[in-house]
């Protein structure tokens, strides 16, 4: 372990590589509940640096785990395999911002919010924003595809990221995608967005920058019942508009936010939608005339356009800040992610509710309406006995149901370690093995993150190469 | 063949009778309407195959459709239309099969709003190259779970598998549209407008296509000082290519296209130009100024003797990883992308 720390400090700094007991327990979990254990963390500047680190890694026949600010919830930055943890949070430099090309290329550790901050004064900014974009770092939405929010008009992280250098698991260097619009070749850029750091690590990224919208408008409707509300989603579609964002909160997780923000949200409401429309100012009030005649249809009880951009901004203070708001209710929280198809957001929404019942618990949604991106959000005391049994059992219920209802396992947290045992209840081993090929490809030494994504006996045969002596 | 009331049972036998297909092969050349069989290197002989045509599951609310990927584009826009929906391919050529257009990959010249052909692919269906049926993605507008495969299947030109079915996003039609032009510099009357569709520049004039609510349409037309005009027509010749390059490159690049006699249309702000000519030579004096310029240009018809992509493929020991991990006998398209075969020689040995 010794040579290692020397090693990694020999060529990053002596300040630069740790392996102390607190540092070992700071990088032994992310955002999520699995924990691991890391052989040695280190904090590279530069991409030399992560190569090297890498190197260091594989000399001492350890894996290597990317990690940036560790918002992640499903486990992809927990260290696994006694590796070698690379933090990217050094790496925090915008390094150039085109204007013309509407480009900047960032290092991985560029906080999201920064990024848009240092564009802000040019009209434009980085589209997709994690409710996590204050804290998160630009290279792990490239790792899990991050979406948010406004990822329903403007796509989530991959339609963003047009070039990116990476350190691959051997150590050497490539640059995936371009600045043209098209390469020759397989989409390489394309298999390493979202591929959780199983591919390698992102060194430098070139990201698509958005113009800032003419008008911005954001609507906060009220109903009585959910159903009311998901069938407005339905209705503001049907109409032929896609707003820039449509997001549901219903009653329990309203009244939190209410409390904590005082934003105005209704809180005797059964569910609250915020619609947000942008583009150029007639369009917009066309739109804004279009969502009222939906939601009046539906019987909504509130119709309220924010007046003014201080509004705007409180209301999504409200909606971003739902995660701070339940540590009012109960200390514990698990917060999923699934989708389903939008047409069956109240069935799903149902079922989820009824599942939390027989289980005791809990469950508050607030959640990306407008795609069908659910965030059930389970709160709970961990002090109270046998309670991460059934925290974990409805989950799993909650999971299932999301698959049985045409969805997937997550719309923007990841696989991680988290689902990677629900794989196989949306592919085959067939199709799992076509993943863990692609995968394979970039990563024939498999040290890059292991054992994240997917599941054990994705590769065929795989399962058939028990050890000896093995139990089956 | 009524698209609006799949026989999804016959297409099901149509996949495994592809499988079967596929796995007795010993090359594999998949076929869809031919309207791109150009592009790429030419295909070598081969057992043809065709997937199904149909559309299995359209939900308007869901904004998603499902399709054989046989199914013709213009088959697809019908039925999408009927809920004032699209899925905005955008094909040269309305002939051309979902498949095949996601097979060659190449984008329409609305990408600059509406982004490339990757974006809208959700999920794929495909028969490998030993015959298994993978999927890969999922049906959902949003999803994170598991590896790209979408992404690595589009423009991968039939080299991995052959696509059967797939899932793209849809979106509602615009309720207005109106293309228009100008004598100003294209970059000027991007600088003033808000999300154009596309804006093209021959040299000359500034063609753009304008997307919307009407209200927009019109305020747009006016803050550009553009005049209504007819959707402009493709550079005219037997030799064709497309040029991709940073954006910020494209009106140097396209004198030099002017003073080569090549005759051109660019996607400003996408970096694309579409090239055209009289004779063979022309695109090569096109690919020549396009690599003076960082770019490079992929030959889309004529042109037999030139290379189809005249650079080598970046990353080429990562690209072969990839190819060889899925079809590792190269019987997949081969000739497609000749680069990537693996080397008979080699294989031999």
């Amino acid at each position: 372990m010794h040579d290692l720390v020397n090693d990694l400090r020999a060529a990053l700094g002596t300040d630069r590589a740790r392996a102390e007991p607190l540092e070992l327990a700071l990088y032994a979990r992310d955002a999520g509940v699995a924990r691991g254990r890391a052989a040695a963390v280190c904090w590279p500047s530069s991409t030399d640096d992560v190569a090297a680190a890498v190197r260091i890694a594989r000399r001492h026949g350890r894996p290597f785990v990317a990690r940036g600010s560790g918002t992640g919830l499903a486990g992809g930055a927990t260290p696994v395999g006694d590796p070698v943890v690379i933090v990217t949070t050094h790496m925090n430099r915008v390094l150039e911002v085109d204007t013309a090309n509407r480009v900047a290329w960032v290092e991985p550790g560029v906080l999201n919010l920064d990024l848009t901050r240092s564009v802000h004064h040019l009209g434009l900014h980085y589209a997709p924003d994690p409710s996590s974009q204050q804290a998160c770092t630009v290279g792990g939405n490239v790792a899990t595809n991050a979406g948010g929010p406004h990822c329903l008009a403007s796509g989530v992280t991959s339609t963003h990221v047009l070039a990116l250098d990476v350190v691959l698991a051997d150590g050497s260097l490539a640059r995936l995608g371009g600045l043209e619009p098209d390469q020759p070749g397989y989409d390489l850029r394309g298999c390493f967005v979202g591929s959780e750091g199983t591919m390698g690590i992102a060194t430098r990224i070139a990201v698509r920058l958005s113009p800032d919208p003419p008008a911005v408008r954001t609507l906060l409707l009220g109903f009585d019942s959910v159903d009311d509300a998901a069938a407005t989603v339905s209705g503001i579609i049907a109409a032929g508009i896609v707003p820039a964002a449509l997001e549901m909160m219903d009653a329990l997780i309203t009244r939190a936010v209410e409390d904590f923000v005082g934003a105005g949200f209704p809180r005797d409401a059964a569910a609250v939608l915020l619609v947000e429309l942008d583009g150029l100012p007639d369009g917009v009030d066309a739109q804004i005339g279009a969502v009222r005649a939906v939601a009046s249809e539906r019987s909504a009880r509130t119709v309220r356009v924010a007046a003014d951009e201080a509004e705007r901004a409180l209301l999504w203070k409200g909606r971003k800040s739902a995660f701070g708001a339940i540590a009012r209710i109960a200390p514990d929280y698990y917060l999923h992610d699934a989708v389903v198809p939008r047409t069956r957001l109240v069935d799903v929404l149902e079922q989820v509710y009824a599942i939390a019942g027989e289980h005791r618990l809990t469950v508050m949604n607030v959640f990306h309406a407008g795609d069908g991106n659910l965030h059930p959000l389970i709160v709970f005391d961990a002090r109270e006995p046998g309670i991460w049994d059934r925290v974990h059992a409805a989950g799993d219920e909650i999971l299932r149901a999301c698959v049985e209802a045409g969805g997937v396992l997550s719309g923007e947290h990841g696989i991680g370690l988290e689902k990677r045992e629900a794989m196989p209840w949306i592919f085959s081993a067939d199709d799992l093995d076509a993943q863990a090929r692609l995968r394979d490809a970039f990563d024939p030494t498999g040290a890059a993150n292991p054992q994240k994504v997917l599941p054990a006996g994705s590769r065929c045969g795989e399962a058939t190469r028990v050890p000896e002596g093995a139990w089956i | 063949m009524d698209l609006t009331e799949p026989d999804v049972a016959s297409i099901d036998v149509d996949v495994a009778r592809l499988q079967d297909a596929v796995r007795d092969a010993t090359r594999v050349v998949p076929e869809g309407a031919r309207t791109q069989w150009e592009v790429g290197g030419a295909p070598r002989a081969g057992t043809l195959v065709r997937a199904p045509a149909g559309v299995v599951r359209y939900e308007p609310a869901d904004l998603t459709v499902t399709v054989a990927a046989g199914t013709p584009f213009e088959h697809l826009a019908a039925v999408l239309r009927e809920h004032g929906q699209e899925c905005p391919l955008d094909p040269r050529d309305a002939r051309a099969t979902v498949g095949g257009l996601l097979s060659a990959g190449l984008s329409g010249h609305r990408r600059l709003r509406l982004g490339p052909l990757r974006n809208w692919v959700l999920e794929v269906r495909f028969v490998t190259a030993e015959g298994r049926l993978v999927k890969g993605g999922g049906p959902t507008v949003k999803n994170v779970s598991g590896y790209d495969l979408p992404r690595l299947l589009v423009g991968s030109l039939g080299t991995i598998g052959v696509l059967t079915q797939v899932t793209l996003r849809a979106e509602p039609l615009p309720a207005a549209s109106q293309w228009a032009t100008t004598a100003r510099p294209p970059s000027d009357v991007r600088a003033e407008l808000f999300r154009p569709s596309s804006i093209l520049f021959d040299g000359r004039r500034t063609r753009v296509l304008l997307e919307g609510e009407p209200a927009d349409v019109e305020a747009q037309l006016r803050a550009g000082a553009l005049e209504p005009a007819e959707p402009p027509a493709w550079p005219p010749g037997a030799n064709r290519g497309r040029i991709s390059i940073a954006p910020d490159r494209v009106e140097r690049l396209g004198a030099r296209l002017t003073n080569a006699g090549a005759r051109w249309l660019a996607e400003v702000g996408v970096g694309t130009v579409h090239v055209a000519g009289d004779t063979p030579e022309t695109l090569t004096a096109a690919r020549e100024a396009a690599a003076e310029h960082g770019g490079w240009l992929l030959r889309e018809a004529g042109a037999p003797a030139l290379d189809p992509f005249g650079v080598p493929l970046p990353n080429f020991g990562l690209q072969q990883r990839v190819k060889a991990a899925f079809d590792p006998h190269g019987k997949m398209n081969p000739g497609r992308i000749p680069a990537i075969d693996p080397d008979p020689a080699r294989e031999i040995a």
